[in-house]
């Protein structure tokens, strides 16, 4: 087992910083101060730090340039900054440095991009671009793009009206509209290149995903799994926008892109057209496996690593079959989308466990053995450790209260489902740990080679579910299942749970009273941040938990925190403030909290959240005195 | 009291229990959607005009059967799908006091049927008119706008809110003004 790497110089790192910048003034005091604070750490920088046990490949996480230029921060979706200027000593100095409103009321899940001097925000629908010029005072706008998606999407957006994010590649701004589009604009001007229409509102697809830019290709997926959607991966030329490939998730191995190449792990997901067979007759057409997550890219295996959705209905009497290849995870080739192999999380899926979270990728050594790993916090309650070059699973421990399954067959992969929990027509199954929305749903976690920890944002709920008959209905939701949420173990709906990878199992874990719907960022100053849905914006220790510094932002946080270097050299840490998707729509959608089944049973769990904060979108940036 | 009149009276008080309320169980179009034109604003400049009334409205609003019907549609058409069972979700809550269109039965069908831009669909040619009504009429029930006697009295599914006889006024809710 390995143990955590010591801690780099960052308190030095930071002073470094400092002289280097002669328009900052400090106090003679303040620099005594933090000299003092920082003497042991200095003494400790004079060792050579040994090199981290688990870090992510380097192809797919370079250097940090101080830019965010995608959600995730890299291909390894590792969501760490190299920045220290902000470390554990100094963060409880943290400032307003400016401000901004988004304009909308709706959740704000997008991360802001900061790309050279300037800063680059998605609102929820409508969908809005802001470019934000960080070089001058109080970031002035310095354009907007208003792509006016058509207002029927918001009918047909299952969790509200959500957008996590665009994505910067080559100087060019790429987002997605719910209504269906992916748009390219000049990042200089605002101005649109292109505008490809790929998604049907009228069939219920929309897209809320952030497209990820792969060797001039855009991938983007769709939404709709509670529509009967079928789910697909597209990549659009960056160019000019044109169709590439596309991948679906359910039917025909052609149209899945399954052809010589794929090679599954395990025997389960071996077979000539699953995507068909796995179903009763023609339930695959309409049988979700969407793809509104994330995407994680290696470049030195040439693969693309994405979840896919659950199954449509939620009832699952009604698609009896494994129902490939939904609540799985595709490794795929970039170039032309082929599958290379495919492991199913939730074969079958009971409860609406959507495989689409985060796949965060790292080298380490495992039972003595270098391998290429892919980690990821699942929907199901497992923290999964993939082999990323095969789809083998070589851990699959529980990181919260788990009682719908009882654990993962290693030998076979496959979830072992408690019969006690198994939903159905008629039947109301009572306290299934976790909910619908999973332990952890899409908020994305970080992860820090300082530590080996990955920081995982995540719920703590239960629920009841009844399984009703269903007509499929194109354009409505197509769900059968009546659900209520509860609380889970302990009261607490939320939960902040540093994971130890190597040791497979916590670190610590920090209890909040909402569930944690927002994503979390870490740094080299060994400072987490990350938002709750009261609205704190907090700072734990990397290492430790504690809390060192906390501001209440003006609505709930369900956004992705990011961290950058201005243009002034110094670091500034931003998020999105403004409650709302699937935790938050009962105050962002107006919700009645007197119907237990309201929000797909979320509502339930939530009932005091009218009471405890009110939709806004504000962008609010951080920096040291 | 003989007990031959005791007997007559007792079965004459038996048989008037047998009566119920009518019911239109052949609904009048097996589709079609109705043309009424129905405003969505009380702005009307150069003075209030009669507001529109359908006399299906009426018909439909106080009647136990139709309101039954409409709760089973509620589920039918997917309806539940997005407002869930009245508290809302992808669509907005229908058992409070907040109507974005309107919260008569004339204003209720014609969102039904014609949708609202913001997300509700069209349901024109999709849903019978009659049957339009019955679910503007159990929407209604919601937030305790019909009769408690004619409102549906229980769940046949998961306990998600006491049932729709049971729902106080949501304007008030259920406290004197």
């Amino acid at each position: 087992m390995k143990q955590a790497a010591q801690p780099a110089p960052s308190c030095g790192d930071a002073q470094l910083t400092r002289r280097a910048s002669a328009s900052r003034k400090h106090s003679p005091g303040a620099l005594a101060a933090m000299l003092l604070v920082c003497a042991p750490l200095l003494t400790a920088a004079s060792e050579p730090p040994p090199a981290p046990a688990i870090s992510p490949p380097a192809a797919a996480a370079p250097p940090d340039d101080g830019q965010w230029t995608m959600p995730a921060k890299n291909y390894a979706s590792t969501r760490y900054s190299e920045l220290a200027e902000i470390n554990e000593g100094n963060v409880k100095n943290l400032q307003v440095a400016f401000t901004f409103s988004t304009g909308v009321n709706k959740g704000q899940e997008a991360a802001p991009l900061v790309v050279g001097s300037t800063m680059y925000i998605v609102s929820p629908f409508p969908n809005i671009v802001y470019a934000l010029d960080l070089s001058k005072p109080g970031a002035p706008m310095k354009w907007k793009y208003e792509p006016n998606p058509e207002p029927a999407a918001q009918g047909v957006a299952c969790c509200d009206v959500v957008n996590r994010g665009a994505a910067f590649a080559n100087g060019r701004i790429f987002f997605n509209t719910l209504d269906g589009h992916t748009i390219a604009l000049d990042a200089n001007t605002g101005q649109p290149i292109w505008n490809a229409h790929i998604g049907n509102i009228n069939i219920g697809e929309t897209i809320t995903m952030a497209p990820l830019v792969v060797k001039g290709k855009v991938l983007v997926g769709n939404s709709g799994g509670e529509m009967g959607v079928r789910g697909w991966v597209k990549a659009l030329d960056a160019g000019d926008g044109h169709v590439v490939w596309t991948a679906y998730n359910t039917g025909p191995d052609k149209e899945v892109l399954i052809g010589p190449d794929f090679k599954p792990h395990y025997d389960m997901d071996k077979g000539k057209d699953l995507g068909v067979t796995t179903w009763p007759p023609e339930a695959w057409k309409i049988g979700g496996g969407n793809m509104w997550g994330w995407i994680s890219y290696d470049p030195d295996l040439n693969l693309i690593f994405h979840g896919t959705g659950n199954p449509g209905p939620w009832n699952p009497d009604l698609r009896p079959g494994d129902n490939k290849w939904t609540s799985g995870i595709f490794a795929r080739d970039p170039d032309t989308g082929a599958a290379k192999w495919f492991y199913q999380w939730s074969p079958h899926d009971l409860h609406d466990y959507d495989g689409i979270n985060e796949q965060v990728l790292l080298d380490m050594n495992w039972q003595g053995k270098p391998r290429k790993v892919l980690v990821r916090p699942e929907r199901n309650g497992y923290l999964y450790v993939l082999d990323r070059t095969t789809g083998e699973v070589l851990s699959a421990k529980p990181y919260g209260p788990v009682n719908s399954s009882k654990g993962v067959d290693l030998k076979t992969g496959r979830l072992i489902e408690n019969p006690d929990k198994q939903t159905g027509t008629g039947k109301v199954v009572r306290d299934i740990c976790p909910t619908a929305s999973g332990l952890k749903d899409w908020q994305p976690s970080a992860f820090s080679p300082k530590t080996g920890l990955l920081y995982i944002p995540h719920n703590n709920l239960c629920m009841d579910e009844e399984g009703v008959e269903v007509n499929y209905i194109a354009g409505t939701p197509y769900v059968g299942m009546n659900v209520r949420m509860i609380p889970g173990p302990g009261g607490n709906r939320g939960a902040f749970t540093a994971w130890d990878i190597a040791a497979e199992k916590p670190a610590w874990s920090l209890k909040e009273n909402f569930p944690v719907w927002s994503g979390a960022v870490v740094t080299a100053g060994d400072v987490v941040f990350y938002g709750t849905m009261e609205g704190w914006f907090k700072a734990v220790s990397a290492k430790t938990g504690d809390l060192l510094w906390q501001f209440k932002t003006s609505s709930g946080i369900i956004g992705q925190p990011i961290t950058y270097r201005g243009p002034d050299g110094h670091q500034y840490v931003a998020v999105l403030s403004g409650v709302g998707g699937w935790a938050g729509a009962i105050v962002s959608g107006d919700l009645d909290p007197r119907d237990a089944s309201a929000a797909l049973g979320f509502v339930n769990a939530m009932k005091d959240l009218k009471n405890a904060t009110t939709a806004g979108g504000t962008l609010y940036v951080f920096r040291l005195p | 009291m003989k007990p031959a009149a005791a007997t007559l009276l007792l079965a004459i008080l038996a048989l008037a229990a047998c009566q119920r309320e009518e019911r239109d169980t052949r609904p009048q179009s097996a589709l079609g959607s109705g043309e009424q034109p129905t405003p969505v604003t009380t702005l009307e400049p150069g003075g209030q005009r009669p507001s529109p009334t359908d006399n299906k409205a009426a018909s439909f609003e106080a009647n136990a059967f139709h309101l039954s019907e409409g709760k089973r549609l509620f589920g039918w058409f997917n309806c539940s799908g997005c407002h869930a069972n009245g508290g809302g979700g992808m669509g907005p809550a229908l058992m409070d006091e907040k109507w974005i269109y309107g919260s008569s039965m004339e204003s209720i069908h014609a969102t039904i049927r014609d949708g609202r831009p913001n997300g509700m669909p069209s349901f024109r040619d999709k849903i019978p008119d009659d049957q339009i009504w019955e679910l503007a009429a159990f929407v209604r029930s919601l937030s305790g706008n019909a009769p408690s006697s004619a409102a549906p009295s229980r769940n046949d599914d998961m306990m998600v809110h006491p049932s729709e006889n049971r729902m106080p006024d949501a304007a008030t809710l259920g406290k004197s003004p």
